[in-house]
């Protein structure tokens, strides 16, 4: 065990952490959350700490503020802070380091603020109800900290509630409400996972400039190595709530020791070839002019085609419209103007005038698996419904189907009666799959059914898509904003902005120079797992925008 | 938006989600400010002054589409009160008469109380003095109905209003303690009793409670009659009892409403918040759980006003209080329809009244409504 220096701000010895969980039908049992967890933090320095979910990262971040979310108890170990154990303290002391010494910045910042009250008091309210500061001092704090962070109007933000504010900016402000009261350190839950890249790269970029500027030191909790390597100077990588790999960044990145780091770095390394042969056009989509009843319009006039077993990636931020663009073509939303030919034959704009057999050859998979499935619902159930469904089996015939089906998603027949919450995150969308693959499909919609889920487990699904479409020769339209997963299985793909169509093509075309505006920006706010990668692209972007 | 208040505010929220899709799945960008539809209206295929005015002040145009329901509301009750009592079956003028029933006599009194005509001139004859405040002469009694009327509301909202302010504090009160110590003993006790209370039936309360306090220990007044002579404190101690029973009959569900609605609110991600900026108990329950917990209780308690004017027949029976209730019950038993439809059409207005004010009520408590983006 490393010795504890003097420049440590932060130091955790041999923390354990336990939860009560009650299986239904059996007595209380008590679950091992985090076991063995050994780190320091430095005066300024900030910390990353990876992992996939239920790692227990988030729970080893909060034990820097002594909480434990729902049942989750702390039960061993130290949690030292300027040498003082947080969790020898008693609940008056503990409030006393939360808010003032150790401040948190959530995942979401949308549901972390409270909708009743001003950004802006909610920003002081720490410094003011720790004494830290004067109502005037932290005022001028806040605005000082808008600044920094590069928020619009920094001198009326304050004014506005939480819902008057985008995603991007209440991330923002959120990390002003954390380094508001002068902490000596701040934990950040996954800041930015909930992020378009675009707007990923901005906030990612105001955290750095921030906790440089005011030095604080941080634990950097995120999922996403290419993140981690942009803002840290440490990484502590966990696994099962373990400790797998604890080392400099450099290391980490360069030299991985462990089998599990070296897969987490690797991790975007899949890419395909993509078919050239554009002759047999299975989806074709024109001028489709689509929108709600309030008279905005999502999609404005977006055309594109799809050849017979090949992948169509459609890209963009939230807001885009790209699930509008699947809807329409499910004919849960008929368009406004503009067809959809199927198969040489015009489909019905609406689901109502489809017929099954149409209805049949396309399916859909969703980003949450979890409810996108009846949860009362064997998977034998889930799988065999469109199998009697499009084609009337019953009994024996249905079952061997479905183990079929099973036996294909690499998942087995000891899965039949299992219930969706008895799977994981990553076998819910393997059934999702099984249930569209039921109807013989020729297009599958996937609607980002990957961005729900851990890097390694999505990969996974990645190639299981691929693997199902040589063996069925099933074409897909992949909704994703990860560029990275475009490389990896997309023949052609179409760049959509603001519901219009700002790019479309075979891959190489599409992700090679020259770029539009928004092409170059999506693609240049992926982040890379290199060190220093972020700086290089501010860089670029403020000789750009000097250069206009 | 995702995880947000949306579950707490119940209908309100509802609402401005239809009002604007767009409110939702916007979370992710930096630009969608800009690219909101407030700004819209040119490109849009069916603009009209009303859809441009219910964009730029939401909450206004939700408040004026609330009071336009209740009126609407109020004329289809008036319609559907006018029409259940023609279908009654049995007639006053046989009910009256008894024994002397004569084909002859009978076609008298329908005539003499104009009962000859037919049912839609009739009915918007009583309408129209119904908006002027004059609901017509009572058939049994030969006075003027606005008149009785007028001193049986006041009985009724007397007693409504001390059961009202006993039980909505109380109620709130105990709720909140419930929420403190919840899981614990307090917190049971308090769900027992309150559980116990809404399932007895209120009459067999009203017993209950006459049998030991009047019968027994003989400390309270029984019936409890008020009439003209009454000074204050000889009214406050007859109505004791019934607004006893009155309190034990809504506590429960406005008790219950109100910790289940900041229970709800105490488990959101911006609670958790409040609770790592190391604020205390009280100001996190206070400054951060109520705020987003009110739209659901007010629902609650307007119900439960509604139900001290409206449902106290029972009570009102039981206590021989004389009230709204027991007048109409007794107009019922003689047939004396301009009564039965005055009670009826007042009841309906206090109902809608009641609920369209929590309605406005929880509309303001919105944030998003207030303040647009």
């Amino acid at each position: 065990m490393p010795e504890r220096s003097k420049t440590d701000l932060l130091s955790v010895r041999n923390l354990k952490i336990e939860a009560t969980s009650y299986p239904p039908g059996e007595p209380p049992k008590t679950v091992t959350l985090v076991e063995g967890v050994n780190f320091d933090v430095k005066k300024g320095k900030v910390i990353g700490l990876i992992g996939e979910s239920g790692a227990g990262k988030s729970t080893i971040g909060l034990t820097a503020l002594a909480y434990g979310r729902g049942g989750v108890r702390i039960t061993g170990g130290e949690v030292l802070l300027d040498g003082q154990d947080l969790l020898k303290l008693d609940h008056a002391g503990i409030r006393k380091v939360r808010g003032a010494k150790v401040c948190y910045v959530a995942q979401s910042a949308a549901a972390a603020f409270n909708p009743a009250h001003r950004l802006g008091e909610q920003v002081i309210e720490a410094s003011l109800r720790h004494g830290i500061m004067n109502r005037a001092e932290a005022e001028k704090r806040a605005l000082h900290l808008f600044e920094v962070l590069g928020l619009p109007n920094p001198e009326t933000f304050g004014q506005r509630y939480p819902h008057q504010v985008s995603g991007g900016q209440l991330q923002r402000a959120m990390t002003a409400m954390a380094l508001c009261p002068n902490p000596e350190l701040i934990v950040f839950d996954e800041p930015t996972t909930a992020l378009d890249v675009t707007t990923q790269i901005d906030v990612l970029a105001a955290i750095k400039h921030a906790i440089e500027e005011t030095h604080t030191a941080a634990i950097y909790i995120t999922h996403d190595l290419a993140v981690v390597a942009q803002i840290t100077d440490d990484i502590l990588v966990l696994r099962h709530g373990k400790m797998v790999e604890y080392g400099t960044v450099k290391q980490i990145i360069e030299a991985p020791t462990q089998d599990y780091t070296r897969a987490l770095v690797n991790v975007r390394g899949t890419g395909r070839e993509e078919a050239t042969d554009q002759s047999d056009t299975l989806l074709k989509v024109e001028n489709i002019t689509a929108g709600y009843s309030n008279g905005f319009k999502v999609l404005q006039n977006v055309s594109l085609h799809l050849p017979k077993g090949q992948t169509l990636a459609i890209v963009g931020e939230s807001g885009s419209g790209k699930s509008t663009l699947a809807r329409v073509i499910t004919g849960l939303l008929p368009p406004q103007e503009g067809t959809v030919t199927f198969d040489g034959k015009p489909l019905p704009p609406a689901l109502r005038g489809r017929k099954n057999e149409e209805l049949r050859r396309i399916q859909m998979i969703y980003q949450m698996a979890d409810t996108a499935m009846n949860p009362r619902q064997t998977v034998r159930n889930i799988v065999g419904r469109p199998l009697t469904f499009y084609f009337g089996m019953h009994g024996r015939q249905k079952t061997e189907r479905v183990r079929e089906l099973l036996d294909q998603i690499e998942m087995g027949e000891r899965f039949l009666d299992r219930y969706p919450a008895e799977l994981s995150g990553g076998q819910k969308q393997r059934v999702a799959i099984a249930r569209a693959l039921a109807a013989k499909p020729d297009l599958i919609l996937c609607d980002e059914p990957t961005s729900a889920l851990d890097p390694l487990v999505a990969e996974g699904i990645l190639k299981l898509l691929l693997k199902l479409q040589e063996e069925t020769h099933v074409s897909y339209m992949f909704i994703t904003h990860d560029i990275a997963i475009v490389r990896a299985i997309a023949d052609s793909v179409a760049v959509m902005h603001r519901g219009r169509l700002v790019r479309f093509g075979p891959k190489s075309k599409v992700l090679s120079p020259p770029f539009d505006d928004y092409t170059d920006l999506l693609l240049k706010s992926v982040p890379e797992m290199e060190i220093g990668w972020l700086e290089k692209v501010l860089k670029t972007r403020r000789m750009e925008s000097a250069g206009n | 938006m995702p995880g947000g208040p949306a579950q707490d505010q119940g209908r309100a929220i509802t609402e401005a989600a239809g009002a604007n899709p767009q409110l939702s799945g916007q979370a992710g960008s930096d630009t969608t400010t800009q690219s909101l539809p407030a700004a819209s209206p040119n490109d849009q295929g069916s603009f009209s002054p009303w859809g441009s005015f219910s964009r730029n002040s939401p909450l206004a145009a939700l408040i004026l589409q609330r009071l336009a329901l209740s009126v609407a509301l109020l004329f289809a009750v008036s319609l559907m009160i006018f029409g259940g009592v023609e279908a009654l079956p049995g007639d006053f003028a046989t009910t009256y008469l008894g024994q002397s029933a004569t084909p002859q006599a009978v076609e008298n009194i329908r005539k003499d109380l104009g009962l000859d005509q037919p049912a839609t001139t009739r009915y918007f004859t009583w309408l129209g003095g119904a908006l002027q405040g004059d609901f017509g002469t009572s058939w049994a009694s030969r006075n003027s109905v606005s008149e009785q009327i007028g001193k049986r509301l006041g009985n009724s909202l007397f007693l409504a209003f001390f059961a009202a302010i006993i039980s909505i504090p109380l109620a709130i009160g105990l709720g909140m303690l419930a929420v403190q110590f919840r899981d614990r003993l307090v917190d049971k006790v308090i769900n027992v009793f309150s559980l116990a209370a809404i399932s007895l039936p209120e009459f067999f309360v009203g017993y209950l409670l006459i049998l030991f306090f009047a019968v027994q220990m003989g400390v309270a007044t029984f019936p409890a009659t008020v009439y003209d002579g009454m000074d204050f404190t000889q009214r406050l101690s007859a109505i004791a009892l019934p607004t006893a029973t009155l309190v034990l009959v809504v506590l429960a569900h406005m008790m219950r409403m109100t910790r289940a609605a900041i229970l709800n609110v105490m488990s959101s991600a911006y609670v958790e918040t409040a609770e790592l900026k190391g604020l205390s108990g009280l100001r996190i329950i206070a400054r951060h759980a109520a705020p987003n917990a009110v739209a659901p209780v007010i629902n609650v308690i307007a119900l439960n006003l509604a139900y001290l004017v409206v449902g106290v027949v029972v009570v009102e029976v039981v206590f021989v209080y004389p009230g709204m209730g027991q007048y109409m019950v007794d107009a019922v038993t003689v047939r004396d329809m301009p009564v039965v439809q005055a009670c009826g059409l007042i009841f309906a207005a206090f109902y809608i009244f009641l609920n369209m004010t929590a309605d406005i009520l929880a509309i303001v408590a919105n944030p998003r409504l207030r303040h647009p983006r």
